[in-house]
C-alpha cells in the first residue's frame, strides 16, 4: 500500500505492505542505515527512533501505524539535547564496534528530553533495554551525565 | 637489514600526475617506498597536497586498530592525529599477513598491535626521514638540522608544510634502517588525550557496516539452515511463500547444508522464508543433547586422559597429592556460548567487469574467504576481490577457518545468473542457532596441600572439543594430538606449581565449533583462579598473598603477573571491604598481557548479587592507545560477566534451544556498577589487549561470590545456585 511518512522534517512517499516494520522501510526502502537491525523482536535497541520525540523499537512498530508521526533517526537528530549527547559521545569516546550507538544515542536523547539531571539509577534504568554486545555502558553512563552537564552551560 | 626500494615501481608510475609517496615493506619484510603501491605493502601513503593515509591491515570490529595503526605512523611521521586519516587494506595475505599467522592475513588472538608496532613505526620513520631529505636539498640544508612536526618542517630559517616535498621524495629510495623515536620523545604513543578515529562516524550514523549496504540491483538472501549439525536439505515446498510480495525464488544449497530463499528486500526474505517448508535429511545429523555432552566430558575427565599434555610425571603427582596432608578436588563444567556480535552477520558479492567478484564484508580473516571465494567460482586469487567494511563486532564469531558464512554467500550467489548482487543477511535467530560456538568443556582438578599450607601436586585434567582439529589452523596449532587452545592457560601457567599434571582428553563434537572471545582462556582462567582461592582457603592463606608465593624467585613472566596482582588489590582495597559487600580476586596471562581483576559485589547468591565494582590492572607492554586499551578492558569484562551470569547454549535432540536475546540475555547497564582500569607503565612491546580482560572477570565474580555464599563450578551462575539483583 502507498504510505507517506514524516522523516527527519520530509515528506516521503513509500510503497510497504501492512505490518512491515518500520525498521525495513527506514533501510531498506529509504536507504537510511544509522537506524540498525539488531533482533528484530524489541530485546535490543538498535533500531530505537522517534516517534514525535519519544524513542520507540522500529523494528517492532508497524509502518502504517508510523503515518502521521514525526518520525527522527539518527541522521535527523537536531537539537540542543541531541547535540549535547553526540558531543558526550564524541568527547569520551563511548564506542567500540558502534553498531548499538544509534540506538543508544536515540534513548539516550529521549531521556534527557524528559529528565535534564537523571540520576545513575535512572540512567540505568532508562537504558536497561538497550543492549551493548561491546559493553561500553560505563561510558554510556559517564557520556549522558557529560551530556547532561552541557545542556546545563 | 638490505637496502631495498621499488624502482622499477616509480618508474612505471612516475607519468602519474600527482605524486604520491607510499612507504611499507616488500614481502622480504624490508622497508621501501615508491610512487605506486604496485611494488610493496604500503602502510603509509601521502598525497601530493599533503594528506597522510595510514592503511590498517587489521580490521575493525571495535577494538582500536584504525586508531593504534594510525597513531604509530603519525608520532614516527610527525603529523598531529587530526592530519591523518585511515583506510583499510585489501585483501592481499603476500602483502598484509599477520606475522603472528604466517601466510595468512588476519586479526586474532590479539595481535595487531604486537604485529604491527614496529613495522608501522618504520614505515612513519622513513617517511619522515624521505621527506626532510627532499626539504634538506631543496633549501640546500643539512637534513640533520630540520625537524617534521604537526606536519611542518622546519630549519635552518625555513619552514614548508611536508605536502611540498612529496613529489620530490619519488626518486628517493627508502632508507634501511630510519631512526626511530626514544620512547621519551614520544608525543602519540602513551598519550591518554588521543581520541578513537572512529568515533564520529559511529555516533551520528554514517558509519558504513556490512549490513548496511545497498548496491544498486541488489537481492537479499537469507539461508534456511539444518538445524541439527549433519542433516542435509533435500527439497523444499515455497508455495506459501509465492504470496509474499518481493520474494523471487529458493533453492537447495549446492552442499544441502540449506535452502537459500532470494528476495528483493531484507523484509520479504524473512516473510519468505517462514512461509517454506524444507525436506530435511537427517539420517546422518547429530542428535544428541546438551545434557549428553556434558555427561560425556565428566565422564572423561574422571578417567585416564587421553594426552599427557607437559609430559610431567603423572604417577608422580598422584603419589604427591595421595600422600598430602589435605587434598582439595573440583569439578567443573562450561557450557556452550555463542558470541552474539551486534551486527548479525551478513556479506554481500558482486560479479565484476572482468569477470571477477567483489566480497563486501566486515572481514576478519581476509585470506580464508579469499581463497574460498578463489575455489568456488575458479578464479584466480587477483579476480577476488575483498572490501572490507566495518564489522558490528565479532568476539570470534566472523573469523571461522571454514570461511563459514562468505561460503554461503557465494554459493548462493552462484546459484544466480550472477548478473545481481546477492547481500546475505542473517537474523539474530540464525546467528544464535547457527553453530561455531565456545565448545562445552570440563575440568577435573585435585590439589595436594602439605601440613603448612604449601602445594605438593596439582593434578588437572580436562575434556574439551577441539577447536582446531579439522581445520586449516590444524597444523599450526596442534601439537603430538594436543589442541593447545584446549590446555592454554593451564599447561602453560606462569604459577611456579610444584607437581603440576596437565591431562587432555577430546571428545565429539555436537555441534560446530570456534574461538570465543580468548580461546581457551575462558575456561582456563576460570579454573586455575578459582582453584587458587579454593587451595588458599583450604592453607589458611589469603587469596593474594599465596598466588603471591607461587609466584616468587621467578623471572619476568612472574612478575609481571604479580605486578599486575598486587596493582588491582591495592587500588581496589583488597581487604578492606566495606560493609555488606564481598571481593573476590583472579589474575591471568594470556595473549602476552597480564591482567588482574578485583570484583566487588554486595548481597548474597540467595538474596540477589549485585556487581558493585570491578578494579582492573593490565600490564600490555607499551600501551599505546591507552583509553583504547582501558575500554576494551571494560568490554571484555563485561563480556566475560554477563556470560558467566546467565548466559548458555543447550541442545534437545541435537537442536539448538536458544533464539534470541530474550533467551539469550545479553548483559545491560544495570548489571555493573562501575569498572576502574589501571595500566601498568612499561617498557615492553606492546602485546593484545582486545581479550585478556575476559578471562579473570568470571572467576573474579566466583571468587566474591563464594566468601559467603556457595562454590560456583559450573556456568551459568544463574542456573547453578546463584541469583542476581
Ligand atoms: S532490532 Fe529492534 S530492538 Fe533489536
Ligand atoms: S559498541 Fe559494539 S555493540 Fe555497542
Amino acid at each position: 500500500m502507498a504510505l507517506s511518512l514524516k522523516l527527519n522534517g520530509r515528506t516521503h512517499q513509500v510503497e510497504a505492505e501492512p505490518g512491515t516494520p518500520l525498521l525495513w522501510v527506514i533501510r531498506d526502502e529509504l536507504k537510511l542505515t544509522g537506524t540498525k537491525f539488531g533482533c528484530g523482536v524489541a530485546a535490543c535497541g538498535a533500531c530505537t527512533v522517534h516517534l514525535d520525540g519519544q524513542p520507540v523499537r522500529s523494528c517492532q512498530t508497524y509502518v502504517e501505524d508510523a503515518e502521521g508521526a514525526e518520525i527522527t533517526t539518527i541522521e535527523g537528530l537536531d537539537s540542543k539535547v541531541s547535540k549535547a549527547v553526540q558531543d558526550a559521545w564524541v568527547e569520551l569516546d563511548v564506542v567500540q564496534c558502534g553498531y548499538c550507538q544509534s540506538g543508544q544515542i536515540m534513548s539516550a536523547v529521549g531521556l534527557l528530553s524528559e529528565n535534564p539531571k537523571p540520576t545513575v539509577e535512572e540512567i540505568d534504568d532508562y537504558m536497561n533495554s538497550n543492549a551493548c554486545r561491546c559493553a561500553t555502558y560505563q561510558r554510556i553512563r559517564a557520556a549522558i551525565q557529560r551530556a547532561s552537564e552541557m545542556m546545563e552551560a | 637489514m638490505t637496502l631495498n626500494t621499488s624502482r622499477r615501481g616509480f618508474l612505471e608510475s612516475a607519468a602519474a600526475a600527482a605524486a604520491v609517496l607510499y612507504v611499507g615493506v616488500r614481502p622480504d619484510g624490508a622497508l621501501a617506498a615508491g610512487a605506486a603501491p604496485a611494488q610493496l605493502n604500503p602502510f603509509v601513503k601521502i598525497d601530493a597536497d599533503g594528506t597522510v593515509t595510514a592503511i590498517v591491515k587489521h580490521f575493525e570490529k571495535g577494538q582500536g586498530p584504525a586508531t593504534g595503526l594510525t597513531t604509530l605512523i603519525a608520532e614516527e611521521l610527525g603529523v598531529s592525529m587530526e592530519d591523518i586519516q585511515y583506510e583499510f587494506a585489501p585483501s592481499d595475505p603476500s602483502r598484509y599477513a599477520n606475522l603472528a599467522f604466517g601466510q595468512m592475513q588476519g586479526t586474532g588472538g590479539s595481535t595487531a598491535m604486537a604485529n604491527s608496532f614496529m613495522q608501522y613505526r618504520q614505515a612513519g620513520a622513513a617517511a619522515r626521514e624521505m621527506l626532510i631529505k627532499a626539504a634538506a636539498e631543496a633549501w640546500g640544508a643539512d637534513a640533520t638540522e630540520l625537524t617534521l612536526e604537526d606536519g611542518v618542517i622546519k630549519g635552518a630559517g625555513q619552514e614548508a608544510p611536508l605536502a611540498e616535498f612529496v613529489a620530490a621524495t619519488a626518486q628517493m629510495e627508502a632508507p634501511a634502517e630510519p631512526r626511530l623515536k626514544d620512547p621519551s620523545e614520544f608525543r602519540l604513543i602513551g598519550n591518554a588525550s588521543v581520541k578513537r578515529k572512529d568515533s564520529l562516524p559511529k555516533t551520528n550514523g554514517t558509519a558504513m557496516y556490512a549490513m548496511d549496504l545497498h548496491l544498486p540491483n541488489q537481492m537479499v538472501a537469507v539461508i534456511i539452515r539444518t538445524p541439527r549439525m549433519g542433516g542435509l536439505a533435500s527439497g523444499f515446498d515455497d508455495a506459501g511463500a509465492k504470496a509474499v510480495k518481493g520474494y523471487i525464488r529458493a533453492a537447495v544449497l549446492p552442499n544441502q547444508a540449506g535452502v537459500a530463499v532470494y528476495a528483493e528486500d531484507t523484509w520479504a526474505a524473512f516473510q519468505a522464508r517462514d512461509a517454506i517448508t524444507v525436506d530435511w535429511d537427517f539420517s546422518n545429523a547429530e542428535s544428541r543433547s546438551s545434557d549428553q555432552i556434558r555427561e560425556e566430558l565428566l565422564a572423561a575427565v574422571n578417567a585416564e586422559p587421553e594426552y599427557n599434555v607437559t609430559g610431567a610425571d603423572h604417577a608422580a603427582t598422584t603419589e604427591q597429592i595421595e600422600g598430602a596432608a589435605q587434598v582439595v578436588e573440583q569439578t567443573f563444567y562450561f557450557p556452550l556460548l555463542a558470541h552474539a556480535p551486534m551486527e548479525p552477520l551478513t556479506c554481500t558479492i558482486e560479479a565484476d567487469a572482468d569477470g571477477g567478484v567483489t566480497l563486501h564484508d566486515g572481514c576478519q580473516f581476509p585470506t580464508g574467504p579469499h581463497m574460498a571465494l578463489a575455489q568456488i567460482f575458479q578464479l584466480p586469487m587477483e579476480k577476488v576481490r575483498i572490501n572490507t567494511m566495518f564489522a558490528g563486532g565479532s568476539f570470534g564469531r566472523r573469523a571461522t577457518p571454514t570461511a563459514d558464512y562468505q561460503v554461503e554467500a557465494a554459493l548462493a550467489f552462484a546459484l544466480t545468473d550472477r548478473t545481481r548482487p546477492v547481500k546475505l543477511v542473517w537474523s539474530r535467530e540464525d546467528d544464535i542457532t547457527g553453530g561455531y560456538y565456545r565448545p562445552a568443556v570440563a575440568h577435573r582438578v585435585r590439589v595436594g596441600l602439605d601440613a603448612a599450607g604449601n602445594i605438593t601436586g596439582w593434578d588437572h585434567r580436562i575434556a574439551a572439543q577441539s577447536i582446531l582439529k579439522g581445520t586449516a589452523f590444524e597444523s599450526m596449532m596442534v601439537h603430538g594430538g594436543v589442541d593447545h587452545s584446549s590446555v592454554e592457560g593451564v599447561a602453560d601457567t606462569p604459577y611456579r606449581i610444584p607437581g603440576q599434571f596437565t591431562g587432555l582428553t577430546d571428545v565429539a563434537k555436537a555441534t560446530s565449533v570456534l574461538w570465543w572471545r580468548s580461546v581457551g582462556h575462558t575456561h582456563t582462567a576460570y579454573v586455575m583462579e578459582v582453584m587458587m582461592d579454593e587451595a588458599a582457603r583450604a592453607a589458611g592463606r589469603d587469596p593474594v598473598d599465596f598466588r603471591l608465593t607461587l609466584l616468587e624467585g621467578g623471572g619476568d613472566d612472574q612478575q609481571r603477573l604479580a605486578g599486575v596482582l598486587i596493582l588491582a588489590a591495592d587500588k581496589g582495597g583488597w581487604g578492606s571491604a566495606p560493609e555488606g559487600r564481598s571481593q573476590g580476586i583472579a589474575v591471568h596471562k594470556s595473549f602476552g598481557s597480564y591482567v588482574a581483576e578485583l570484583v566487588e559485589i554486595s548481597g548474597n547468591a540467595d538474596g540477589g548479587v549485585k556487581i558493585e565494582k570491578v578494579t582492573c590492572a593490565v600490564d600490555c607492554g607499551i600501551a599505546v592507545n591507552p583509553d583504547v586499551i582501558k575500554a576494551q578492558m571494560e568490554g571484555g569484562i563485561g563480556y566475560g560477566l554477563g556470560h558467566a551470569m546467565r548466559n548458555v547454549i543447550t541442545l534437545t535432540g541435537g537442536e539448538v534451544d536458544q533464539f534470541n536475546f530474550p533467551d539469550y540475555e545479553p548483559l545491560r547497564i544495570g548489571d555493573i556498577g562501575a569498572i576502574e582500569v589501571h595500566i601498568v607503565p612499561s617498557a615492553e612491546m606492546p602485546t593484545g589487549v582486545g581479550e585478556p580482560g575476559t578471562p579473570p572477570s568470571a572467576p573474579a565474580l566466583a571468587n566474591a561470590i563464594a566468601v559467603n555464599g556457595p562454590r560456583v563450578t559450573a556456568l551459568p551462575m544463574n542456573l547453578n545456585g546463584v541469583s542476581f539483583a
